[in-house]
C-alpha cells in the first residue's frame, strides 16, 4: 500500500517579477514503511520537495495524498493542524526550543493534542527510552552534544506516532559518530516500527541507510542513482 | 507550558530583560511623579466644596472689602452662614518656613469648614483667647509645636511682631483637606490696625458663604454682587472651587507642558519596549517557524508573544508603582510647604496601570503581526 502518492506536481518560486520553476511535473510513490533517500546537487528543489510533503508548502499544480488525504487542497489552518497529527520533523540544526528541556522539547507537539498530562508523560518517557536520553531529559539544549539534541529531536518527531517522518540532512551537521547513531536510529524506526521516512541527504553514508535512492537534478526525479551517485555510494 | 515558555523567554537575555524593566519602571516611576503633582496642584480645587462661594473685591483679590457687608451679605436669600478671612502673610522666623496664615473669625470660619476638625476642648479655647491660634497636623509637626506654645509671626503685610498662643492643632476630615494652614483671631489683627494703622482697619480679604443648597449658588452669587454694585468696593462672588480654579489658571501653562512630558515619556518607553520586542522576535524568527511547522497556529504564537511584552512592562510598571510611593513621600518632605496635598491618588495608579498596559501592547504589535505572517519555509531558512 502507497502511503505517500504524488501525481505530477509543479513548483515554482517568484523571485523578483521572474518566475523560477524548481519542480517541474514529478510524480512519486512512496509505500508504507518505505525508507527513502533523496539526493541531488544543492539548489535542485529536494528540500522544496520534502516541504511539500510534508505539508509545509504549497504546489502550483497536481496532487500529494498521504494517508489518504489530499493535503493539497488543505487550507493554511488545516495544514496545521494535519502536520501536527501525521508528520514527524527532523531538521539539519536539530531545531530544538533552547528555553525548553529536552523532555520539554518532546513533550511540545503533544500539546496540541488533547492528552492529559499524564498521557503526556507516558508517551515522553516512551520517546526518551527509544533514543536512550532518559538520563538527560533535564538538560537544556546547550547542555546536550549536537548528536544528543539530534536523538532529542528524533524522540519529539515520533512523540505523536506520526504516519510520516521528513529529515532534511538528518546527518549534515554531526560528526560521523553520531551521524551513525542517528542513521541507526532512523533504521530502527522504520524497520521495527513501521514508519515511512524520507530523507533529504548528501551523505552518500547515509543514502546508504536508505532501502530506496532517488535523485533529484534539474527539477527531474529520476530512479537510477546517476553516475554522481553511485561514485559517491562507493566512496 | 506555555507560561513557563512564556516566562523563560522574558528572561532568556537576563541583562536585555533587566534593563528593559528597569527602563518602564522609571518611566512608570516619572509618569506617576508628574500625575501626582499635577493632581496635587488641584488640590485646592479638588478639596472645594459646591456648598460655599467666595466674596472678593471686582477689582482684584489685593483689595480688601469693609466688614460692614458682613451683615447685607447675611441678609441675602439662601446665605446659611458667612465668615471671613484675612491673608496675613506673617513669616515663622525665616521666609523659607513659608506656610499659610489666615486672620479669621474663629466660630464660623470653623463651622463654614467641617473639613478641619477641632477636639472640643481646644476649639472652645481657642474661641475664647483673642490672641489664641491654630495650627494643622502637619505644619506643628513640622515646627514641633504643642498645644500652648507661644509662635511669633513676623508681619509682611501687616509690620510688627505677632506673639500667638497655639490653642488648638487641628487634623483633616479626609486625605484632601490641608494640614498645613495657621488660624488665629480676625478680631486681634484688627484692633491692633485700629491703633496702629486705623486706615487699614475694619477690612478683610474675603467673605465665605455657605450655602443653605448647593443649587442656589448662581442665585445667591447674583444677589450678592448687586448689592454692593456701583459702591466704591464692588464685590466678585465665585464657587469656592472657582475661586481656587483661578489660582492654578494662572499656572496653565505650565500644567499643560507637564501633561505633555507625561506622555512624552509613556511614548518614548513604548518605543523602546517596540525596539527589544522586535529585535528578541527578530533573533528567534526561526524557532517561531519551528513551532508553526509542529502545527502551532500565529495565534498562539502572538499570544506568547503579547504575553511576554505584557510581563514585561507588568513588571516594569509594578515595580514603578511600588516605587511612586517612596518617592512621592520623599518629594513632599521637600517641597511639602508647596504641595500640602502630596499623596499618590487611586486615580495616578489606575493611569500607571494603563500607561504600562498599553506599553505592553503597542510593544508587541508589529512582532505578532511578523509572527502570524512568517513562512515556515523562510524562517527555517534554507539548508543544502
Ligand atoms: N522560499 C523560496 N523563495 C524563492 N526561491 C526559493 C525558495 N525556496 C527555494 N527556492 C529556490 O528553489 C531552488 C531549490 O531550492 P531547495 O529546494 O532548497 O534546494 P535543495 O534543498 O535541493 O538545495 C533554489 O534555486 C532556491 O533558490
Ligand atoms: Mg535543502
Amino acid at each position: 500500500m502507497n502511503v505517500i502518492e504524488i501525481n505530477d506536481i509543479v513548483k515554482s518560486y517568484r523571485r523578483g517579477n521572474q518566475r523560477i520553476r524548481v519542480l517541474e511535473h514529478i510524480s512519486l510513490t512512496i509505500a508504507n514503511g518505505e525508507f527513502l533517500s533523496l539526493m541531488g546537487p544543492s539548489g535542485s528543489g529536494k528540500s522544496t520537495l520534502l516541504n511539500l510533503i510534508a505539508g509545509l508548502d504549497q504546489v502550483d499544480s497536481g496532487s500529494i495524498r498521504i494517508g489518504g488525504t489530499e493535503i493539497s487542497t488543505l487550507s493554511e489552518t488545516g495544514l496545521a493542524a494535519w502536520r501536527a497529527g501525521r508528520v514527524g520533523f527532523i531538521f539539519q540544526f536539530y531545531n530544538l526550543i533552547p528555553v525548553l528541556t529536552a523532555y520539554e522539547n518532546i513533550e511540545l507537539p503533544l500539546m496540541l493534542t488533547g492528552l492529559s498530562k499524564k498521557a503526556r508523560h507516558a508517551h515522553v518517557i516512551t520517546a526518551l527510552s527509544l533514543v536512550s536520553l532518559q538520563d538527560r531529559m533535564d538538560h537544556y539544549p546547550r547542555q546536550l552534544s549536537g548528536g544528543q539534541q539530534q536523538r532529542v529531536a528524533i524522540a519529539r518527531a515520533v512523540v505523536t506516532d506520526p504516519t510520516i517522518l521528513v529529515a532534511d540532512e538528518p546527518t549534515g551537521d554531526l560528526d560521523r559518530r553520531s551521524a551513525e547513531d542517528v542513521l541507526e536510529l532512523m533504521d530502527q524506526l522504520c524497520t521495527q516500527l513501521g514508519k515511512t521516512i524520507v530523507m533529504v541527504t548528501h551523505d552518500p553514508r547515509a543514502a546508504g541507510r536508505a532501502h530506496t535512492l532517488k535523485y533529484l537534478e534539474k527539477g527531474v526525479l529520476s530512479d537510477a542513482p546517476q553516475v554522481a551517485v553511485s561514485e559517491c555510494l562507493q566512496a | 507550558m506555555r507560561l513557563k515558555l512564556l516566562f523563560r523567554n522574558v528572561f532568556r537575555h537576563k541583562l536585555r530583560a533587566f534593563l528593559t524593566i528597569v527602563g518602564i519602571g522609571v518611566a512608570i516611576l516619572a509618569f506617576g511623579m508628574l500625575r501626582t503633582v499635577i493632581s496635587a496642584w488641584y488640590a485646592g480645587v479638588n478639596a472645594s466644596s459646591s456648598s460655599r462661594l467666595v466674596t472678593r473685591n471686582a477689582t482684584s483679590l489685593i483689595f480688601p472689602l469693609p466688614i460692614s457687608y458682613l451683615e447685607k451679605i447675611r441678609e441675602v436669600n439662601g446665605v446659611r452662614e458667612v465668615s471671613y478671612s484675612n491673608w496675613f502673610g506673617g513669616i515663622y522666623i525665616d521666609a523659607k518656613n513659608f506656610f499659610v496664615n489666615f486672620a479669621v473669625e474663629p466660630r464660623s470660619y470653623f463651622d463654614l469648614y467641617p473639613e478641619f476638625v477641632l477636639p472640643e476642648a481646644q476649639s472652645t479655647a481657642f474661641f475664647r483667647d483673642r490672641k489664641a491660634c491654630v495650627a494643622g497636623r502637619k505644619l506643628a509637626k513640622r515646627f514641633g509645636w504643642s498645644v500652648g506654645d507661644i509662635i511669633t509671626l513676623k508681619g509682611t503685610i501687616y509690620p510688627g511682631n505677632w506673639d500667638f498662643v497655639l490653642r488648638g492643632i487641628y487634623h483633616g476630615k479626609n486625605a484632601a483637606t490641608d494640614e498645613n494652614q495657621f488660624f488665629f483671631h480676625w478680631s486681634y489683627l484688627n484692633e491692633s490696625l485700629k491703633k496702629n494703622d486705623p486706615r487699614r482697619a475694619d477690612h478683610v480679604g474675603v467673605y465665605v458663604i455657605d450655602l443653605k443648597h448647593p443649587d442656589m449658588a448662581a442665585d445667591v452669587s447674583e444677589a450678592v454682587d448687586t448689592l454692593f454694585r456701583n459702591s466704591y468696593a464692588e464685590t466678585l462672588t465665585e464657587t469656592e472651587k472657582a475661586f481656587q480654579m483661578s489660582f492654578v489658571s494662572m499656572t496653565e501653562a505650565i500644567l499643560t507642558v507637564i501633561q505633555i512630558v507625561s506622555y512624552v515619556i509613556i511614548v518614548i518607553i513604548m518605543a523602546v519596549v517596540a525596539n527589544t520586542m522586535a529585535m528578541s522576535v527578530r533573533e528567534r524568527m526561526g524557532e517561531f517557524a519551528v513551532f508553526k511547522t509542529l502545527g502551532f497556529g500565529g495565534s498562539y504564537l502572538s499570544i506568547l508573544i503579547l504575553g511576554e511584552s505584557m510581563a514585561l512592562s507588568g513588571i516594569g510598571g509594578l515595580l514603578g508603582i511600588v516605587f511612586t510611593f517612596p518617592a512621592a513621600r520623599a518629594f513632599a518632605e521637600a517641597v511639602g510647604q508647596f504641595f500640602p496635598i502630596f499623596h499618590v491618588s487611586l486615580d495616578t495608579i489606575f493611569m500607571d496601570i494603563g500607561a504600562a498596559t498599553a506599553v505592553g501592547a503597542v510593544a508587541a504589535m508589529i512582532p505578532m503581526w511578523r509572527v502570524i505572517h512568517i513562512r515556515i519555509a523562510d524562517g527555517l531558512g534554507r539548508t543544502g
